[in-house]
């Protein structure tokens, strides 16, 4: 084997896959400028708390010190968001944020890990499927045309994992793609099936983070509590930004899936929702500001694996409910009301005399977003996205 | 299985965290009577940690808390704060003992002789995860695994069950130590209308932080027993959370020498009978959720879940049935004898298939590493950064099911690049005279694949030989 021209092989394939990056963003510019992020609240967000439902005659007394009444972002007289939704709130009042306030994944399981499966695997039930349907939507559109996603963070997320190729990006020390261990580690992956995909993608985002960063990610510790939630905030919106840099570089993601943790609020909700729900609103005004023009070309989706109980509990908390609020924020939303219905929340209307009752299933939302937004005919939507999903109508008229 | 070459090989890396120099040759005579050997009753080895218990570092924590009150009242009283603040001293040494507490054992893994006992443990440790994630629980990690898991991983599963549920770690983790039931003494005295009583508190805010958690209950069920496909209902969740209402960690007034211990109030335990999965259970006091543990301990659904779980940690993410039926086998016929379901593991001939089908977590990547070298870890400051840019940050698997077990939530492109990294940066400092040949041979022994010695040979530089063991495919598995 000799080092220098696997070297140099290594560096004009990835000046061909560049090129080719190019070519094919002319060729397809007419299709390849829209983009989806998928924002993934893990840890069973509170929708009662995200998209509070003001008008509802039993929500405080549900609620009780939980509920968010007069601090709401008030939208109309139904509904409001959460104080610490501040950029969400101006998009809405844009009309760039639409609020499904009662949905929920088509499996009634209350444990976290089974309902995020669900969520991500895009199956009418637990265990339906072991690809993610954002990876399998990648694969369609792929079918189409060159076009590349993005996951963010160390580990790979089930809704990215499948047969297409995704790549994953997390912020961290910076390497050299072009130094010799890589080449060398290149040529003794060639037969590992597992090793060498994952080598080639992640050099190759690598090179793209490089050009896509803008600031230094690392910050100083903090100096007390108050500066460690805005340095959260910072951090969140600084992730926002570089994940709107990589989208909008030359071939760069036109998917990318981000998971933010911590939602599972038992005891203490009102302050641990408020610091959570801050770092998404600062997510969320990274990547829109960060994309700037390109946000009339983008879709983002907030969801979670299931809701919260509607009461609240002994501890200052919620337990695993059934439905939650999922929000559709994006530069070109047509203006509508919420999407599907809200079911109020008196006790004969709760779901096991417990929970906020979903009305619309989440895949008829992802649905309706894939295809108005990123082009997916419906029989890819039914079969091989959400398989075995024809019976679950797309969500109309959002894009 | 004829070739000892071979067995070593995978006793040291697969049931083991890996070779160190000289060891290979040592467990070659007999690789599975090495493995048997590490089998014993007293439990783990203890990591030579910082000394202090539960009990202190939780009694630290509320010092911590009081201290950052204080601080906050003189503040806003316009005083000048201390010379030294109270509050950074105390986040400080918060992180030290912490860090210290990790530090220990990455040690105790870098350089023990007995790999498998300590696999063993972390496989233990991550199925009763307690989180550093939560404030609250951010200093007993490593105290709770010292315990609660470490003294009873080879002894009866219920046992160990028992010593992990109501450890006050597990407790504050999982909210159950907050959990009050809501017909309890404790709970009627707080709802007493206003004027009953020596009513100096605010009584309607006292009151709205009473009742009923069911966290705990429901992850013992979906995570530690019998799993989610276990039998188990909604209701039977909350009947079980009835039943362990009283559980909880000792606070100020029940005096210095329950601070921070496991105690049961039977004031605000939930009274009456319950019935879990279809078994009442009479009331009673603590020996209620004593009597339900003890029941799922010994479900056949605990056995099957537990035993394809221990399949899935040490041979592939995707076991062999035959080896999860013969582990719950030994399981079931043992009373959960973990000792016994250890031998069996490591007396099975489907766990000795030659290809090494795991791929290594961040955190035995890198013990490993220090293993192949013969180093150990200094202390925090050289894992702590790794770890989180790898996905694994110390002490702090992101929700209570712990770390995932599965090549594919490993071996995403980004955390490829940033091994490399890594790797490259450790054997720059590692090699010093060493030769990377001899690393390799010592380090995978007949794993050792030609492509990877060939190249390892023909390196540039000794540093880089020794990246490329690090990474190499065989390396990256076990």
């Amino acid at each position: 084997m000799n080092a220098l021209t696997r070297r140099q092989a290594l560096t004009s394939a990835a000046a061909f896959g560049l090129s080719l990056n190019l070519l094919a963003k002319t060729a397809y510019a007419a299709t390849s400028s829209r983009k989806l992020v998928f924002i993934n609240c893990r840890g069973a967000m509170d929708g009662l708390s995200v998209s509070p439902p003001i008008g509802d005659a039993d929500y405080s007394a549900l609620r009780g010190g939980l509920a968010i009444t007069d601090n709401a972002l008030k939208l109309d007289s139904h509904f409001g968001l959460h104080p610490a939704l501040a950029s969400v709130y101006t998009l809405a009042q844009a009309g760039q944020v639409r609020i499904a306030p009662a949905i929920a994944t088509p499996d009634r399981a209350r444990s976290h890990f089974e309902a995020q499966d669900v969520l991500e695997s895009g199956a009418g039930a637990v265990y339906g499927a072991t690809s993610g349907w954002l990876n399998r939507a990648v694969g369609a559109l792929q079918s189409q045309g060159k076009f590349s996603a993005l996951s963010i963070g160390a580990t790979a997320p089930l809704i990215m994992r499948g047969p297409a190729t995704v790549s994953s990006w997390s912020p961290g020390a910076l390497v050299n793609p072009q130094a010799r261990l890589p080449s060398l580690l290149m040529d003794l992956y060639r037969d590992d099936p597992l090793l060498g995909p994952a080598l080639a993608r992640g050099l190759e985002t690598e090179t793209m983070a490089q050009d896509a960063m803008r600031e230094d990610m690392t910050t100083a510790p903090p100096a007390d509590l108050k500066a460690y939630a805005k340095q959260g905030q910072d951090a969140a919106r600084k992730l926002g930004d570089t994940v709107a840099g990589f989208m909008k570089e030359p071939g760069g993601p036109q998917i990318a899936a981000i998971s933010l943790d911590g939602f599972d609020t038992h005891a203490n909700q009102l302050g641990l929702i408020a610091a959570r729900l801050g770092n998404l609103d600062a997510v969320i005004d990274g990547i829109q500001k960060g994309l700037g023009r390109e946000w009339s070309n983008t879709v983002v989706l907030v969801a979670t694996e299931f809701g919260r109980t509607a009461r609240a509990n002994g501890t200052g908390g919620t337990d695993h409910g059934t439905a939650s609020a999922a929000l559709v924020l994006g530069g070109s939303l047509k203006r509508g009301g919420i999407i599907g219905d809200w079911p109020s929340l008196k006790s004969s209307a709760l779901f096991e005399n417990r929970d906020l009752a979903p009305t619309l299933d989440m895949r008829a939302l992802f649905k309706g977003v894939l295809a108005d937004h990123m082009g997916l005919d419906r029989k890819v939507l039914d079969t091989s996205v959400f398989p075995d999903s024809a019976s679950v109508a797309p969500v109309s008229s959002l894009v | 299985m004829a070739d000892k070459d071979l067995e070593a090989a995978i006793a040291l890396t697969r049931f083991g965290l890996g070779a160190r120099p000289g060891e290979m040759a040592h467990v070659r005579s007999n690789p599975k009577a090495w493995l048997l050997d590490q089998i014993r009753k007293e439990g783990a080895d203890q990591p030579q940690a910082n000394p202090a218990t539960t009990q202190q570092r939780i009694a630290e924590f509320r010092n911590y808390g009081e201290a950052k009150k204080q601080a906050k009242d003189a503040k806003a009283n316009g005083e000048t704060p201390a010379e030294y603040d109270p509050v950074k001293m105390a986040q400080k040494q918060l992180r030290e003992e912490t860090g210290g507490d990790f530090a220990a054992r990455a040690q105790l893994g870098a350089s023990t002789d007995a790999g498998f006992r300590e696999r063993w443990t972390l496989f233990w440790a991550n199925h009763f995860t307690v989180s550093a994630t939560k404030l609250a629980t951010a200093t007993v990690v490593g105290p709770f695994e010292q315990e609660a898991i470490r003294p009873h991983v080879f002894g009866p599963f219920a046992t160990l069950l028992g010593a992990a549920e109501t450890h006050p770690a597990m407790l504050l983790y999982l909210d159950q130590a907050q959990s009050i039931g809501p017909d309890s003494p404790a709970a009627n005295f707080l709802r007493r209308p206003p004027g009953m009583g020596v009513g100096q508190i605010d009584l309607p805010k006292r009151a709205r932080g009473v009742g009923l958690n069911e966290n705990l209950a429901r992850e013992i069920l979906e995570l530690h027993t019998v799993g989610v496909n276990g039998g188990y209902s909604q209701a039977d969740v909350t009947e079980f959370a009835r039943a362990m209402t009283g559980l909880s960690v000792g606070g100020l007034r029940e005096g210095a020498a329950t601070i921070g211990a496991s105690v049961f109030r039977p004031q605000t335990h939930e009274p009456g009978s319950r019935t879990v999965m279809g078994t009442r259970y009479p009331s009673g006091g603590k020996e209620q959720a004593g009597a339900i543990l003890a029941d799922l301990a010994a479900k056949p659904q605990t056995a099957r879940f537990i035993c394809g779980k221990i399949a899935r940690h040490f041979i592939a993410d995707d076991p062999p049935q035959d080896l999860i039926e013969r582990l719950t086998q030994a399981w079931m016929s043992t009373n959960g004898d973990l000792g016994k379901v250890a031998a069996t593991l490591v007396s099975a001939p489907e766990a000795w298939d030659r290809r090494p089908a795991k791929f290594k977590t961040p955190y035995e990547f890198l013990i490993s590493s220090w293993r192949a070298a013969g180093g150990s870890p200094k202390d925090i400051t050289v894992l702590a950064p790794t770890l989180t840019a790898l996905g694994q940050k110390p002490f702090s698997p992101p929700s209570p099911k712990g770390w995932p077990d599965d090549t594919m939530s490993w071996a995403a492109p980004d955390t490829i690049v940033k091994r490399m990294a890594w790797a490259q940066k450790f054997a720059d400092r590692a090699t010093a005279d060493r030769d990377p040949k001899i690393l390799a041979a010592d380090a995978l022994g007949a794993q050792l694949q030609p492509a990877t010695a060939t190249m390892i040979a023909r390196a540039e530089s000794r540093p880089e030989g020794l990246a490329i063991l690090l990474m190499s495919p065989e390396f990256q598995r076990r």
